[in-house]
């Protein structure tokens, strides 16, 4: 009974102070809150000529361009609505006739394509533009129109009759909406409004001393493919990740099967095992740039000056310094793959072991066709975790670290040896006379890749855990 | 008699004695070489045992020369408003996920989860300007450090993970007994939820105390007031020559907050995550 009062009391003391905090901060920053509440009260009365504009665009659009768009779009939307309706209906989904569907298809593709054109104001429908920038434009429209009609068809084909009597839900219909709006109003003016905004600033270009931006259509994003220092710096950034992920999940795998076993003191063990996840990648790096120091006053040059007579020179080798970068990512990483590999073992059924143990499989077998399969989905979670904090949490090691690293090439011609795309992109975004769209280009070009490395391994994720439960 | 046949535990113990020795490595490194001050620090061979004279020296270094007492400050008034924000938004989305139905809500779902692939790294250029264009760079930096990581697609998905393994029957109890879906929130879901909470609480708050770039972007480097505390960590191991000593002092210090706090939570940790993994 005592324990209860306790933690009524400790929850009840967390909340008052939450509560004072909260309050404290708000009335502390009541000028800042108030600012934001006026920027977004102009927002929406811009909101009406940003209307006009846009009709106006439309209005003054040659008809070429538009045909074009519109055409792409609608065939896009189209062919995949039918594609769409074919699959439903052989599943045995409840779908709207043939004809239906490839007119929604053509007429929200024609829609969707246009999001993708007036962003890029129909740049790559235009005669001036190079091949390659018609081409993406292509791809874009064709994209953009699929994209816009997939949640609609999800909407189509998830409708249910809605049980009245169905258990469990609240009754107030507006409440819902009021519980999710500070989380969609958060996200709105703080992730999509600026990722728009990253969009558009990519398609334009930025002529020292001229202060204005002019419009240069995919250019900026053309001229990154043909750079020596961005192709080097997407190669460094591939290496690092592929050996920090390697590295980070077998070991982390290995260790935890190991401190997975009963043994006395296990927790202890793993409280060692698992601490340098709470440090930042700053202090990770901190701790090996001491340690690989070249001279002999570092932990590992004196290491290998008494073992074998060499110091190496680690932070100005271009090769050797990338190693560095990996080792303090790994260490700094190691402990949080071991806590999701530990809590996956642990929900292995052992008696699945202990009958194919029994069928004659040795412990080899066990693991790399019972065990193993079963982490599937901590293997995808984890995959996931590591390729982010490589491509962006690194950041910290670099700058800490190398600062993009010794230079590659004659002179530098080809950036450095740790020059991360994440690491080269805000060099170049706030260096003197910043070439801000180019910048914006890199960023978007590196969500896609990690957007696109994401959504293989989640759809992997979804289909283990189906076939896992 | 089991059929899984049991090793010797002494193999065991040893490899885990071992591994464990060489991941501590680099942290006793950095605790010896905090005791040793800037010259000593350069000695080759180093100084490796025992223990330098001059930690007291960089530690009072830390906090007057680099105001590491008000990084500290600063950096945890920072982190308790993002976690309690996170929580608080996390909470009722997952609320509204689960227990309501309204239209559009798988729509608004993906829109949430969505997020989950747009990391705010990417989107610091144009947050950059609109924080300016708030002026909060200047005169509010703590809203700029906070307000724009308020929402979390990562609490949303555990929230309603967690709650949707929760039996149904307790909220239609909760209806008949008149109570509103936030009480219900309160007197039921949450206390059946500490763990999750706390799991996701230490996760955020390790995120927001160890974040170095998006404060580097925005703070002025030679206001101490107002800067986070990796940056204090990283400038102390600028100037012409690497005070090594300092450096690693500085990590040390740095680090104190979120080991201590994952010591204290470390059941509520390995536990929360095991709970939400279960489907």
């Amino acid at each position: 009974m005592r324990d209860e009062r306790l933690q009524t009391l400790s929850v009840r003391a967390i909340a008052a102070f939450v509560i004072v905090f909260s309050a404290w901060f708000v009335v502390a920053e009541r000028d800042g809150l108030l600012r934001l509440l006026m920027w977004l009260l102009n927002g929406i009365g811009a909101a009406p000529s940003a209307l006009e504009t846009l009709i106006t665009y439309y209005l003054t659009l040659p008809a070429e361009p538009l045909l074009l768009s519109l055409g792409i779009g609608g065939l896009a939307g189209g062919l995949a609505s039918y594609l769409i309706w074919q699959a439903a209906t052989r599943a045995g989904r409840r779908v709207p006739n043939r004809v239906a569907s490839a007119a929604l298809g053509v007429g929200v593709g024609m829609f969707g394509a246009q999001i993708a054109a007036a962003a890029t104001q129909h740049c790559t429908y235009l005669p001036e533009a190079a091949f390659a920038e018609t081409l993406i434009g292509v791809l874009l429209t064709a994209f953009m129109a699929v994209a816009v009609l997939l949640p609609l068809w999800t909407l189509i084909l998830g409708r249910r009759r809605m049980d009245g009597a169905e258990s469990g839900y609240f009754r107030s219909r507006w409440l819902g909406y009021i519980l999710i709006a500070p989380t969609l109003l958060s996200l709105l003016i703080f992730l999509y409004y600026p990722s728009v905004q990253m969009l558009n600033l990519s398609l334009v270009a930025r002529r020292f001393p001229i202060r204005t931006d002019r419009f240069v259509c995919l250019n900026n994003y053309i001229s990154l493919a043909g750079d020596a220092i961005y192709q080097n710096s997407l190669l460094t950034t591939l290496f690092i990740t592929v050996v920090i992920v390697l590295l980070s999940m077998t070991a982390a795998l290995g260790i935890a099967v190991l401190a997975s076993q009963k043994v006395r003191g296990a927790a202890f063990y793993r409280t060692l095992l698992i601490f340098p996840f709470a440090l930042s990648p700053v202090v990770s790096a901190a701790v090996f740039q001491a340690m690989f120091r070249e001279g002999g006053s570092g932990l590992i040059n004196f290491f290998l000056d008494s073992t074998v007579g060499i110091q190496p020179s680690w932070l100005r080798d271009a090769a050797l310094a990338r190693w560095v970068v990996v080792f303090a990512g790994v260490w700094n990483i190691l402990g949080f793959n071991i806590i999701f590999y530990i809590a996956g073992l642990q929900n292995v059924p052992r008696d699945l072991q202990e009958a194919a143990a029994i069928d004659g499989a040795n412990r080899i077998q066990r693991f790399f066709r019972i065990v193993f399969p079963m982490l599937a989905p901590y293997t995808f979670f984890l995959l996931v975790t590591n390729v982010t904090y490589s491509f962006y949490g690194i950041y910290g090691a670099i700058d800490t670290l190398t600062q993009g690293g010794p230079p590659l090439g004659a002179a530098g011609s080809l950036g450095g040896a740790t020059n991360v795309l994440i690491y080269k992109l805000y060099q170049d975004a706030f260096s003197p006379g910043a070439p801000i769209g180019a910048a914006a280009a890199q960023a978007v070009l590196l969500f896609l890749i990690v957007a696109v490395l994401t959504v293989l391994q989640f759809r992997t994720l979804e289909r283990n855990i189906t076939y896992g439960a | 008699m089991n059929a899984l046949t049991h090793r010797p535990r002494i193999g065991v113990h040893l490899a885990l004695i071992l591994i464990c020795f060489l991941m501590c490595l680099p942290a006793l490194y950095a605790l010896q070489v905090a005791t040793l001050d800037i010259v000593t620090a350069f000695q080759a061979p180093p100084q490796l045992f025992p223990p330098g004279e001059a930690f007291g020296a960089n530690i009072t270094t830390l906090f007057e020369r680099l105001r590491f007492d008000r990084l500290i400050l600063n950096t945890t008034v920072v982190s308790l408003v993002i976690v309690i924000g996170k929580t608080v938004l996390a909470l009722l989305a997952g609320l509204a996920f689960v227990y309501f139905r309204f239209t559009g809500k798988v729509f608004l779902f993906f829109f949430v989860l969505l997020t989950l692939l747009m990391p705010t790294e990417i989107i610091m250029l144009p947050l950059f300007r609109l924080v300016a264009e708030l002026e909060w760079a200047q005169t509010s930096p703590n809203l700029a450090l906070t307000i724009p990581f308020l929402a979390t697609a990562t609490g949303a998905f555990l929230f309603r993970q967690h709650f949707s393994n929760i039996p149904r029957e307790l909220a239609d109890a909760a209806q008949i007994d008149g109570a509103s879906p936030l009480r219900f929130l309160f007197a039921v879901l949450i206390p059946m939820s500490w763990n999750v909470i706390a799991a996701h609480a230490l996760i955020q708050f390790i995120a927001s105390w160890n974040q170095y770039l998006w404060a580097r972007l925005i703070l002025p480097p030679d206001r101490l007031d107002v800067q986070l505390i990796q940056i204090g960590v990283r400038n102390a191991g600028s100037g012409p020559q690497t005070d090594f000593g300092l450096l690693m002092a500085a990590g040390i210090v740095a680090s104190l907050p979120p080991l201590i706090l994952f010591l204290l939570l470390q059941k509520q940790f390995m536990s929360g995550f095991a709970i939400t993994r279960d489907k």
